[in-house]
């Protein structure tokens, strides 16, 4: 058996790991980004001449639970069009045996990063309602995201917020009937934890309580997502998630959801992020559009549920939302006095 | 789409090997014969460069420990009393040859009786030269994780080695030497790459050729090699985290 050295077993894995493409409309181009589920490519489709990302598991078959995984968050995507979720193309197997998908090539950039030139604000919770749109579309559509975390929301050179990675997706009961029911992971048990995935500042994780599997990143996970409460998970689940995504657009901590992550604040967005990622279901907003209206609410300068105002915040409301005037009345009647003033000298 | 979309060129994979873990078990002899076989062929090696860095063995000693502890495998039925739901077959034959090399008396007396050693050609010679030629010095692998990284390192070796040579036999077997050849001069051999024109000009073909050559060998390599994992492996689960660790693809 021949000797391989350091340099060779690097290049086996190399030419390994780069997907076989060759009777396909596709032509490799340069890899993007490596997932929990696999890695995402940008290749060429050459019947349209337009550029795709091609996401492909590492391992082939087509039975295994990444497959299905990835086969089902395909199709859940087909299900959801909507501008904020990114477009699947096209769902089959590489001549390798690699399960793939195609969807839109999204040039942009993560949240995280974006989020670093935005830092009006009010331009922070538009961009927070855009993503809110998205996820109350799925909710509408019986999907629950129950990934969301900045590094799965990408922002286009427009502006355009997309959200993605929907390969942990649960579709409830009630909802759509087609091929993304029928393997949802949560029939999956898997024998013992497992580390799916780092990412810079996040792990995902996946692990089995008594209760169902556990999948997804903590300090954007629900209490009742940690525990592997698979079967009570509703929308409130997200809304949690979106809690902690908008602490994170608020404050650019990435951190685990705590109250000291909202200091400095005003009070009303801290009760916001407070409602939103409560600790129990019920003490949060019942739905995304009831959080987005709230968070609309406060860029009009109106009350928000989530908290009860005191006189003085009422006030401080008053002058923030008719400040301009307010300060023009104020000049005015300055400019009288000061008028009355120097006539009466 | 049905999910017959997803089995692309069922004719281009053969059926998936039997597990080793399975076919100890089984009541067919010549099947555990081969599965431990399998097992002795990919495991052989870092075991022995384990025993040599780990134990700080002589070169003599630790071919014995080698073959001892191949031998144990087989009588103490070690592979049957895995439990791939609890750990990795590979951390878990790593922690059999700790405790096998600790007990060394009880290990040298089983050497003396004697024992069915799986019919494997193990080339202690050629063991030690690698050992010799790889960066790692035992004075500078001090910490146990240390170690646990050399033993994975040296399964992949070993486990690329045998995916090397099957695919060499294939090659052989489908008349593509050529195909081999230019595999192993840009995959295995130069130090630094050579481009594939200048592997055109040298085997008169074009780079198109070159190039498709190539892809259809690290495509086969690569079939290979998983399907020897597989066969390594206790489950699925198992399977598909042994395949991230030796492609690095966790790593990255």
């Amino acid at each position: 058996m021949k000797f391989l050295s350091d340099k060779a077993l690097e290049r086996l894995r190399e030419g390994a790991e780069t997907p076989d493409l060759s009777g396909t409309r596709y032509r490799l181009l340069e890899r993007v980004a490596r997932g929990g589920m696999g890695v995402v490519y940008a290749a060429e489709d050459e019947k349209l001449q337009r550029r795709v990302a091609l996401k492909v598991l590492e391992v082939p078959g087509a039975d295994g639970d990444l497959a299905n995984r990835l086969i089902r968050e395909a199709r859940v995507l087909a299900q959801l069009e909507h501008p904020g979720i990114v477009p699947v193309h096209d769902v089959g197997a590489l001549p390798d045996g690699r399960v793939f998908y195609t969807m839109k090539f999204v040039e942009g950039q993560r949240l995280d990063k974006f989020i670093e030139s935005v830092p009006s604000i009010p331009d922070r919770l538009r961009l927070f309602l855009r993503i809110c749109d998205a996820v109350a579309f799925a909710h509408a559509r019986h999907v629950l995201h129950r990934d969301l975390k900045p590094a799965n929301i990408m922002v286009g050179p427009f502006g355009e917020v997309l959200v993605m990675d929907w390969g942990l997706a649960k579709i409830l009961r009630g909802g759509s009937k087609s091929g993304a029911q029928a393997s949802d992971p949560d029939a999956t048990i898997f024998e013992k934890p497992v580390q799916t995935r780092n990412s810079k500042d996040t792990t995902e994780i996946s692990v089995v309580t008594g209760h169902g599997t556990v999948m997804g990143t903590p300090g954007y996970m629900s209490p009742e997502q940690a525990r592997g409460d698979v079967e009570h998970l509703d929308a409130r689940s997200d809304i949690f998630s979106l809690g902690a995504l908008l602490r994170f657009l608020l404050t650019a901590d990435p951190g685990p959801s705590s109250a000291a992550g909202t200091r400095g604040l005003d009070k009303s967005l801290e009760a916001i992020c407070a409602k939103a990622a409560a600790e129990t279901a019920e003490q949060r907003y019942a739905s995304v559009p009831e959080l987005a209206s709230d968070v609309s609410r406060y860029l009009d300068g109106l009350p928000v549920g989530a908290r009860r105002e005191t006189l003085f915040d009422k006030t401080a409301r008053f002058y923030r939302r008719y400040r301009f005037f307010i300060l023009l009345i104020a000049a005015y009647l300055l400019m009288r006095v000061l008028i009355l003033f120097f006539m009466h000298r | 789409m049905s999910e017959e979309d997803f089995q692309p060129g069922a004719d281009r994979f053969p059926p998936t090997r039997r597990s080793v873990i399975e076919a100890v078990r089984s009541i067919d002899a010549e099947e555990r014969e081969r599965a431990l076989e399998a097992l002795s062929a990919a495991y052989w090696k870092p075991v022995y460069k384990y025993i040599r860095l780990r134990w700080n063995r002589p070169s003599e000693e630790a071919q014995d420990l080698t073959q001892g502890f191949f031998v144990e495998v087989l009588e103490r039925e070690l592979i049957e009393k895995f439990d791939p739901k609890k750990s990795r077959l590979r951390t878990y034959l790593r922690v059999c040859v700790d405790s096998f090399v600790s007990n060394e008396q009880k290990a040298r007396q089983r050497q003396k009786r004697g024992g069915a050693i799986p019919h494997v050609a193990l080339d202690f010679a050629a063991a030690e030269e690698e050992l010799g030629g790889t960066v790692m010095d035992p004075a500078a692998i001090p910490s146990p994780e240390s170690l646990e990284e050399f033993f994975e390192k040296e399964w992949v070796r070993s486990l690329f080695g045998l995916a090397v040579e099957d695919l060499r036999q294939f090659c052989v077997a489908r008349e593509r030497e050529r195909t081999f050849k230019l595999f192993e001069a840009y995959d295995l051999e130069s130090d630094e790459k050579v481009s594939y024109e200048q592997l055109g000009k040298e085997f008169s073909i074009s780079v198109t050729d070159v190039t498709n050559a190539l892809a259809w060998a690290r495509r086969e390599f690569r079939r290979i090699a998983l399907e020897r994992l597989r066969e390594l492996c206790g489950n699925e689960e198992e399977f598909q985290r042994e395949a991230r660790s030796a492609f690095g693809w966790e790593a990255k």
